[in-house]
């Protein structure tokens, strides 16, 4: 910044004329107004008007989304939307903790009001702790499990052959939508396709399971998978409700023919318009607590803009505070309404 | 709007959203268990609700 600002004297001989110091204030050592005080005319401090009106454009964003996803899912054919195949008990754990860091980030904001520095550190540190459980989840156990299930697609002339597998005729009966789609983990996969090494690593694994080694098909253009229970049994009627604990998947087996198949694809955004919408949303707000969190580390760190600027100006300190955490609370009711329409509905 | 009002909004919505699980889990039949918990929880968020409104009134301004 100095070096920035040295170069600019330079070229521009009054500072009036200096483009530099004229518009970027922050390059100076200008005092910023109205970081504590609030503003006559809008009776705020600045940073509390502007955050608020990138919350509205947030809104915007997030709200544009949902709409998309709600009227994607309102013109999806009966049998395409998916439904019961993320954690349901992780989605909720990872809710209660994001509740929870939104308390503990409102305490944080109250101590420092009350001039507590080390209960401040404290709640913020748990604030921190809660935002990387969340990420860490999501990342290393909900996106990796789901890009390890696969589905196929079977054609509708061809459903009748998979009866066993799909069950339509018992939801007929039961005046569900049918379902078109087998899932499970891949064993064997037609030659050359992309995912021949996943269903090998699969195969090996299901083998050191079970004992059996049967999974390999003799047809060269057959997708092999063993099924998860919906599948394995898809005319229990305990499979026509949803589950909250997740079904263990079962040791059935199905060969399915590449010439029957409309679509294959792992549980990635090209599988379906639910995953696809599922990675997008989780994905940007996974962004955004990832922002929450470096902004809370700055707050909690000693470093000039953080923890240091309570020694001389503690109410800044506060107004920083109350800022990222009206950022947060925005954040965590996201995921309030993200977590019931993926999740839940 | 404070971080106070914003914070009892989301608390707000909170409560509905383990409301609305508990009766999701008792219609479905998903898991009782997990209906009685989200109700409990919803007390409880209630409970806080009314604490953290006669604390936080003396407390932040």
């Amino acid at each position: 910044m100095a070096l920035l600002r040295l170069a600019s004297s330079r070229i521009f001989k009054s500072p009036m004329s200096n483009p530099i110091l004229k518009y970027l204030p922050f390059f100076t050592d200008a005092e910023v107004p109205h970081t504590v005080a609030a503003r006559p005319d809008t009776g705020l401090y600045s940073a509390k008007l502007g955050i608020w009106l990138f919350l509205a454009s947030e809104v915007m964003l997030f709200g544009g989304l949902f709409s998309a996803y709600i009227f994607l899912r309102i013109g999806a054919e009966p049998g395409y939307w998916p439904s019961g195949l993320l954690n349901v008990p992780v989605g909720t754990m990872n809710t209660a903790i994001l509740i929870v860091s939104s308390i503990t980030v409102v305490m944080a904001w109250a101590a420092l009001k009350m001039r507590q520095l080390g209960k401040y550190k404290f709640y913020m540190a748990i604030t921190i702790l809660c935002g990387l459980i969340f990420l860490t989840v999501k990342l290393s156990y909900e996106w990796p499990a789901k890009f390890n299930h696969f589905g196929v697609f079977i054609k509708k002339d061809a459903a009748s052959k998979y009866e066993e597998f799909l069950g339509n005729k018992h939801l007929e009966e039961a005046g569900q939508s049918p379902r078109w789609e087998i899932t499970g983990h891949l064993l064997d996969a037609p030659k050359g396709s992309s995912y021949e090494h996943q269903a090998q690593h699969n195969a090996e694994h299901f083998a050191h399971e079970t004992g059996r080694h049967d999974a390999v098909t003799p047809a060269e253009d057959d997708y092999v998978i063993q099924l998860d229970a919906v599948n394995a049994n898809p005319t229990d009627k305990t499979n026509d409700r949803p589950h909250f604990w997740p079904v263990p998947m079962s040791n059935k087996i199905a060969v399915i023919s590449a010439k029957d198949v409309e679509s294959a694809s792992v549980f990635a955004p090209r599988h379906s318009t639910y995953f696809a919408t599922y990675f997008l949303i989780t994905g940007l707000h996974g962004l955004h607590v990832l922002g929450g969190i470096l902004v809370f580390l700055y707050l909690w760190l000693p470093v000039k803009g953080g923890v240091n600027l309570y020694k001389t100006n503690p109410e800044h300190l506060a107004n920083r505070v109350e800022i990222a955490g009206l950022f947060w609370h925005f954040v965590d009711l996201v995921w309030i309404f993200v977590f019931p329409i993926f999740y839940l509905l | 709007m404070s971080l106070k009002a914003f914070h009892l909004v989301f608390i707000f919505v909170s409560i509905l959203f383990c409301a609305g699980m508990a009766a999701w889990s008792f219609k479905t039949g998903a898991s009782d268990g997990l209906g009685w918990g989200c109700g409990l929880v919803s007390v409880l968020m209630c409970v806080y609700a009314v604490r953290f409104i006669s604390k936080a009134k003396s407390i932040i301004t």
